[in-house]
């Protein structure tokens, strides 16, 4: 029996290295100095897939995002890495989507690929919610399993994973179908492969050729494993009004960037007196002892 | 106008986890203003205690699901208790605690009930919203207020149109405020009929959950190092500094992430907030990820070889120098001092 496993992976601005230049002069964020990458979490669920595969001769495994045309970056870069193919789902319509307008058009592009297992990662760091991996579950009527740190058993019928919680450890068997999130603790993934890049350097979608003014009638007929399918709203067949701002229920009322507001602060050298003054004054005020 | 309603956790003790404690306390002081009752969500094993500790919370109405199979959490089973509760009492504000399990419920029953859903809030308030271009008003609703962006901004969320208006919070972020009158709460049981229908699909091989060993949150002084305190080894002179002053030990992100300090000590937005007495900032520049999770400290102090680390503007006392000088001669001068 084939195991098809969808590997659900973002693209996301690098919010962890917000240097100074990525603050504007007015404090907000500066979107354009924040380069784009494979959300890290998603990286490891994207090495659990492969481990699965490692392990099963009959996997295949999908990467699929949502985002932007520049998003198949993280198609070929999960290709690289030993994914078999990839979908990117893009559309205008998907603008302004929350969690779970996001959920909806990924569940209608997943119903769409039928797989048995959905992987994705605990969460992206952009919003750091955590809830698009349950909300597909929910749509699809899948169980999950989140916060997976280690796969240690897959065969026919069912994995035996590893979870991560505050606390400690739980370890549960779960049945296909069934869809988890693989926490950041999780195997970090395996390195691009240099066969791979070779082979499928030029995996493209539609409209990045388009873009390029290249001809690609003859490149993807020759070579149609190069081809990165592209959908939209339609071709999932997604109800417009769960897309987008009108399917989403939570709205932003207001955004306001963090500006330091400078305290009054006492300011004290190393020398041995400067930390006698500060000790003093700790005792003094009864900080401290 | 419909109830407040929050998830009370359970923790092997099967007691009430704290974070559901603090969620009880600020969604009492919401319904007040609300003028509406605040009602418990309890589902579990051995429910006794838990019960009890719920008659100081100003608690009206007590939903409870009491059975062997309801402990440890399960998704499905929980899931399905609670969805159909919604569906029941539609509740007007729904809290969860932003931990392995209701980040794990709570987006499940948003999706279920097609609601909104903030994760992380470290605020929540009341307040009005206009829409100018359907030219309504929504009065009272829930200003769900989180970091976004990596905590470069805070957005407030409203779910103008749907109920519940669904929040996550993490552990440490609202105040633990016990109620100074008792008041006993009626009990209404859950109809755990609806999970005859639900298949076990999952199952719980093994468990393996320890107490917590630290309490950073209670601490009245606690010393974090950053990254800039250089290695595991240099941690140890934060360690002796605590035990002189009775202190816990913290760390950022990236202390963590270099294996400076283990995970349970971690400050900030994606670890604990603190609001202890004294903070002493060890080698920490100041995220403002890390900053979310300190900066109600009563008093601060900054110890960084920079002068302009970010840190430094929301800090009392600020000593410009390196940390592996500067915490022997503060060790040294306390013993100096206190004699
Ligand atoms: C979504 C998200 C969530 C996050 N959540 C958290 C969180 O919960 N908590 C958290 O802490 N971080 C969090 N971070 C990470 C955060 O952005 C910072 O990377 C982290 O706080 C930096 O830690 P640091 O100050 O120890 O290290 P650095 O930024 O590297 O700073 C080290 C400091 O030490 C000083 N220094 C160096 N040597 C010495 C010396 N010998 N003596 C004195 N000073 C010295 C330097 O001047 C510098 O200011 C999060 C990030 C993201 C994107
Ligand atoms: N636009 C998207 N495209 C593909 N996967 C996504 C997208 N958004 C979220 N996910 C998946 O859902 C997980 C949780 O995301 P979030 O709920 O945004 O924290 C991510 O780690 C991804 O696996």
């Amino acid at each position: 029996m084939n195991l098809k496993i969808v590997v659900l992976a973002k693209q996301v601005p690098d919010t962890r290295n917000v240097g100074k230049d990525a603050m504007k002069e007015d404090g907000t964020v500066n979107r354009g100095a924040l380069p784009a990458i494979f959300n890290p979490d998603d990286l490891n669920a994207l090495e659990m897939a492969l481990e699965i595969k490692d392990r099963r001769k009959d996997v295949e495994v999908i990467v699929l995002t949502m985002g932007p045309g520049r998003a198949a970056d993280i198609i070929r870069e999960a290709i690289f890495r030993g994914a078999d193919k990839g979908y990117l789902l893009t559309d205008r319509k998907f603008a302004g989507s929350d969690t779970l307008a996001t959920s909806y058009a990924l569940y209608k592009a997943v119903q769409k690929i039928n797989p048995d297992l959905i992987i994705c990662g605990l969460q992206a760091i952009d919003g750091d919610t955590a809830q698009v991996g349950p909300q597909i579950a929910e749509k699809l009527q899948f169980p999950q399993v989140t916060y997976v740190e280690k796969l240690n058993e897959a065969d026919e019928r069912q994995l035996v994973l590893t979870r991560r919680l505050e606390r400690g450890i739980e370890t549960v068997k779960v049945n296909f179908p069934a869809l988890i999130t693989v926490h950041a603790s999780a195997n970090p993934c395996r390195p691009k492969h240099a066969k791979r890049m070779l082979k499928y350097k030029h995996a493209h979608t539609l409209s990045e050729l388009q873009d390029q003014n290249r001809d690609y009638t003859d490149l993807f007929k020759e070579h149609p494993y190069l081809r990165i399918e592209e959908w939209n709203a339609e071709s999932v067949e997604a109800d417009e009004s769960y897309l987008g701002l009108s399917g989403s229920p939570t709205k932003v009322k207001g955004i306001e960037s963090v500006v330091l507001t400078q305290k009054e602060s006492k300011r004290f050298t190393d020398k041995d007196q400067d930390i006698d003054q500060l000790m003093k004054e700790l005792l003094e005020t009864r900080v401290i002892g | 106008m419909k109830n407040i309603f929050v998830y009370c956790e359970i923790t092997e003790e099967h007691l009430i986890a704290d974070v559901s404690l603090e969620l009880l306390s600020k969604g009492k002081k919401l319904a007040d203003e609300l003028h509406v009752g605040l009602e418990a969500v309890l589902i579990g094993s051995d429910l006794k205690k838990a019960i009890e500790q719920l008659h100081y919370y100003g608690v009206s109405v007590i939903h409870y699901a009491e059975n062997e199979n309801l402990f440890p959490y399960r998704t499905l089973v929980h899931a399905k208790l609670v969805q159909t509760l919604f569906e029941q009492e539609q509740p007007e504000i729904a809290l969860f605690g932003a931990t392995s399990v209701g980040r794990d419920l709570a987006p499940r029953i948003a999706s279920a009930l097609r609601c909104g859903l903030t994760a992380d809030c470290t605020s929540l308030q009341i307040g009005d919203h206009v829409d100018e271009r359907k030219k309504e008003t929504y009065k009272n609703l829930l200003y769900q207020i989180r970091p976004a962006f990596g905590g470069n901004i805070i957005a407030t969320i409203i779910n103008p149109e749907t109920r519940p208006q669904m929040a996550t919070v993490r552990e440490g972020v609202m105040k633990h405020e016990p109620q100074p009158v008792k008041n006993t709460p009626e009990l209404k049981k859950m109809n755990v009929g609806v999970l005859t229908s639900i298949e076990e699909v999952v199952t719980i091989i093994h468990r393996h959950i320890e107490p917590p060993k630290i309490n950073l949150k209670s601490a009245q002084i606690l010393i974090a190092g950053g990254y800039g305190m250089g290695s595991k080894e240099n941690f140890a002179i934060l360690y002796e500094l605590a035990d002189l002053l009775g202190a816990e030990v913290g760390g950022t992100r990236a202390a963590v992430d270099a294996g400076f300090c283990g995970h349970e000590r971690q400050i900030g937005q994606t670890g604990i907030t603190v609001r202890p007495k004294l903070y002493i900032a060890c080698g920490i520049s100041g995220a403002v990820q890390h900053r979310a999770g300190m900066d109600q400290s009563a008093k601060i102090i900054s110890i960084n070889t920079s002068a302009q680390a970010p840190i430094n503007a929301i800090a009392d006392y600020v000593v410009v120098g390196d940390v592996m000088k500067v915490i022997p001669q503060m060790i040294q001068s306390y013993k100096k001092q206190i004699r």
